[in-house]
C-alpha cells in the first residue's frame, strides 16, 4: 500500500520550546489513523503543521511522496482537507452556501459554481445525510450536525487525505458514534486516508486502523490499538489510574477510568479489614 | 450567481440613479425634480438651474456616493477579515488615523491631492498596526478586544485631532470642526471624478476577491485549507480599503457608522455572500449617504449640518442594538 503521509523528525517551536519534538511516522492511503495523547502533547501543531497551516522548525512532511513545502496551495487543498474545532461562525451562511465554500479550491477567483460543484455538494450533502438541511442558516443547527456541516464541506474538497482535529468533542454520544461511522463510511467508500485526533481513547480504539500516542511532543507508541492502549503504556502517558479489558464490541482494547475516591475507597476497606 | 449579482446591481443602480435625482434637485432654489432633471437634458432652457446643478449640487452628491460607497464598502471588508459584525473604518479608528493624517497635510500646505491624501492614507495605516497589534492575542474575548482598541484608538485620535486643531492658527483650519464631522461641499466636479477614477479599480479589485472573504468569514485557517493565499489576500485587502477610506475622509473628513448600517441592511435582506454583499454596498452605500446628506440639508431651518451627524445619529443607536444582539 502506498504512503499518504510521511513525517520525519519533524519538530515545531514556539518562544524556542518544542512542541512538536523528532516526530516520524507514516500513514498508509486508506487508512484510518488516529492521534491520542494528554493534553498540551502537542497534537493539534503536529496537524497543523502537516496541514500546511503552520510552519515547522525542523524535519521533512511529504504528502503522497512529494514534498509539503513544493505543493501550490491550491493543489495542496484539491489533496488535504481539513477539518477543525470549529469556532464560531458569525455571519448566517446556509448549509449549501458553507459546503459549497469546499470546491474553491476547484474553482476560479470568483467561486463562480458549474454543474460539476453542484453535483458535488448535492452528493457531499447526500453522504452526510444533510440534504433535508441545506437551505438552513447555519446558526439554526445544533453542535453534531454543524460538525457534519464541516465533514461535508472537506468531502466536497474531493481530497485524497483528511485530517480532523477533535471532530467529537462536545458531541453527544449519538454524534459522536455518527461522526466516527461517517469518516469510516469515508474511508471504506471512497478510500480516503483518514487522520484525525481524538481525546476518546475507547472510540479510537474501536475505529482505528492504527494509532500514534504522542506525549510532550514525541512519539510514545506508534500501532494497532491492541499493542499501543496497553495498561503500562496509558497509565504512564497519562498519569491517571486506569482499568484495561477487551470490549465486547471488535475485541479491542477498553479503558475505564479509575476515580481517587474509589481507590481511596478501596485502601480504607483494606485497611478496616486489616484492622479487624 | 452571476445573475443574481447581475440583477441587484442593477436594481441598487436604479435606487441610486433616483436618488441621486434627489439628492441634486433638493436646493434652495425651488425647483421640484422635474424641473432638475429639464435642466440636466436642455440646459439652455434652464441656466441658472442647469448651473447650480453642474457646479454646486451634482460635485456634492457624487462626493457623498463615493464616500456612502467606500465607508459602506469599508465595513464589508474589515468585518469578514476580522470576523466581527460590529467592525468598520470609524469604530476601529481607521478614519480617526487617516483624519490626523489629513489634517497635518493641511497644516504642511499640501494640496488635497496627492499631498493630503498621502498622509491621510499613512493616518489609516498607522491607525490599522495599532489596532491589529492591540487586539492580537488568541483569546476569547478577542472580538471585544478589536472594538476595544477600536475605541481607545479613536479617543487618542480625537484627542490628537482637538490637540492639532487648538495648536494651530493657520486660516485653513478654520472649517476644520464642520469638516470632521463631514461635509461634502468643498470638492468640484473634476476633484470628484477624479476621486472616483481612483476608486473604481480598488472596487473592482475587492469584487474580485468577494468569494476569499466568504472564506476569511470563517476563519483564516478555513480560508487556507481551502486554497487561499490568506497572507497576501488580506493584506492586499486591508491596505485597499485603508487607502480607499483615507481617500474619503480627506475629502469630506469622519462620517461613522455607515458602514455599520449599510452591511448590516443588505446583509438581512440579501444574506451574507461577499459577491452579492460587496456591489450592493457600495451602490446601496451611495443611496445611503445622499438620503442622509439630503437630511442634513433640508432639517435645519436655516443653513445646514453636517452629514456626519446625520450618520451618526442613525448608527449609533444601531451599533448598540447590534451589540446587545451579538452579546445575546
Amino acid at each position: 500500500m502506498k504512503t499518504a503521509i510521511e513525517v520525519n523528525n519533524l519538530t515545531c517551536r514556539y518562544d524556542h520550546r518544542a512542541v512538536v519534538d523528532r516526530i516520524s511516522f507514516s500513514v498508509r492511503e486508506g487508512e484510518f489513523f488516529i492521534i491520542i495523547g494528554p493534553n498540551g502533547s502537542g497534537k493539534s501543531t503536529l496537524m497543523n503543521t502537516v496541514a500546511g497551516l503552520s510552519p515547522s522548525s525542523g524535519g521533512d512532511v511529504l504528502i503522497r511522496n512529494r514534498p509539503l513545502a513544493d505543493y501550490p496551495r491550491k493543489v495542496l487543498a484539491r489533496t488535504v482537507a481539513v477539518v477543525r474545532q470549529q469556532a464560531s461562525i458569525d455571519f448566517p451562511f446556509t448549509v449549501r452556501e458553507i459546503v459549497m465554500m469546499g470546491r474553491t479550491p476547484h474553482q476560479g477567483l470568483l467561486g463562480l459554481e458549474n454543474s460539476i460543484d453542484q453535483a458535488a455538494v448535492d452528493e457531499a450533502l447526500l453522504f452526510t445525510d444533510l440534504q433535508d438541511l441545506a437551505n438552513r442558516n447555519i446558526h439554526q443547527l445544533s453542535g453534531g450536525e454543524c460538525q457534519r456541516v464541516f465533514i461535508a464541506r472537506a468531502i466536497c474538497q474531493d481530497p485524497q487525505i483528511m485530517l480532523l482535529d477533535e471532530p467529537t468533542a462536545a458531541l453527544d454520544l449519538a454524534h459522536q458514534t455518527r461522526i466516527m461511522d461517517l469518516m469510516e463510511k469515508l474511508k471504506v467508500e471512497k478510500g480516503t486516508t483518514i487522520v484525525m485526533i481524538s481525546h476518546d481513547i475507547n472510540l479510537a480504539s474501536l475505529y482505528a486502523d492504527t494509532l500514534l500516542l504522542v506525549k510532550g511532543g514525541q512519539t510514545v507508541k506508534q500501532g494497532t490499538p491492541d499493542t499501543v492502549l496497553t495498561y503500562d503504556i496509558l497509565e504512564d502517558a497519562y498519569e491517571c489510574h486506569l482499568l484495561m479489558d477487551i470490549s465486547p464490541v471488535k475485541s479491542r482494547p477498553r479503558v475505564t477510568l479509575v476515580p481517587d475516591s474509589y481507590l481511596r475507597g478501596i485502601t480504607e476497606k483494606e485497611a478496616n479489614h486489616g484492622a479487624d | 450567481m452571476i445573475k443574481r449579482i447581475a440583477l441587484i446591481s442593477i436594481i441598487l443602480t436604479a435606487v441610486l440613479l433616483l436618488t441621486m435625482l434627489l439628492g441634486i434637485s433638493v436646493g434652495s432654489s425651488d425647483r421640484n425634480m422635474m424641473h432638475t432633471l429639464n435642466a440636466i437634458i436642455h440646459p439652455e432652457r434652464e441656466p441658472v438651474l442647469s448651473a447650480i446643478v453642474y457646479k454646486i449640487r451634482f460635485p456634492r452628491v457624487l462626493l457623498a456616493v463615493i464616500a456612502g460607497a467606500v465607508l459602506s464598502l469599508g465595513g464589508v471588508v474589515f468585518q469578514s477579515i476580522l470576523r466581527n459584525p460590529l467592525a468598520e473604518p470609524y469604530i476601529l479608528g481607521i478614519s480617526g488615523g487617516a483624519a490626523i493624517g489629513a489634517i497635518l497635510g493641511i497644516i504642511m500646505g499640501f494640496a488635497r491631492f496627492p499631498g493630503v491624501g498621502f498622509t491621510a492614507f499613512a493616518g489609516s495605516i498607522l491607525s490599522l498596526i495599532l489596532i491589529l497589534y492591540l487586539s492580537s492575542g488568541q483569546t476569547l474575548f478577542q472580538k471585544d478586544r478589536l472594538l476595544l482598541s477600536g475605541v481607545m484608538v479613536n479617543a487618542f485620535c480625537s484627542a490628537v485631532i482637538m490637540f492639532l486643531v487648538s495648536i494651530t492658527r493657520d486660516a485653513r483650519l478654520h472649517n476644520i470642526m464642520f469638516w470632521l464631522m463631514g461635509d461634502f461641499s468643498a470638492i468640484n466636479t473634476v476633484q470628484a471624478s477624479l476621486l472616483l477614477v481612483m476608486l473604481i479599480p480598488c472596487f473592482i479589485l475587492i469584487f474580485f476577491l468577494s468569494h476569499t472573504l466568504n472564506l476569511l468569514s470563517m476563519g483564516k485557517e478555513s480560508a487556507q485549507s481551502a486554497g487561499i493565499q490568506t497572507r497576501v489576500i488580506v493584506l492586499v485587502q486591508l491596505v485597499t480599503t485603508s487607502f480607499m477610506v483615507s481617500l474619503v475622509v480627506g475629502y469630506c473628513g469622519l462620517l461613522g457608522f455607515v458602514g455599520l448600517v449599510v452591511p448590516h441592511l443588505m446583509r438581512i435582506r440579501l444574506g451574507p455572500d461577499h459577491r452579492v454583499l460587496i456591489p450592493a454596498c457600495i451602490l446601496g452605500g451611495g443611496s445611503y449617504m445622499v438620503l442622509c446628506d439630503i437630511l442634513a440639508r433640508t432639517l435645519p431651518e436655516q443653513g445646514e449640518m453636517p452629514t456626519g451627524v446625520i450618520t451618526a445619529l442613525i448608527g449609533a443607536p444601531l451599533f448598540i442594538y447590534f451589540l446587545k444582539r451579538a452579546k445575546s
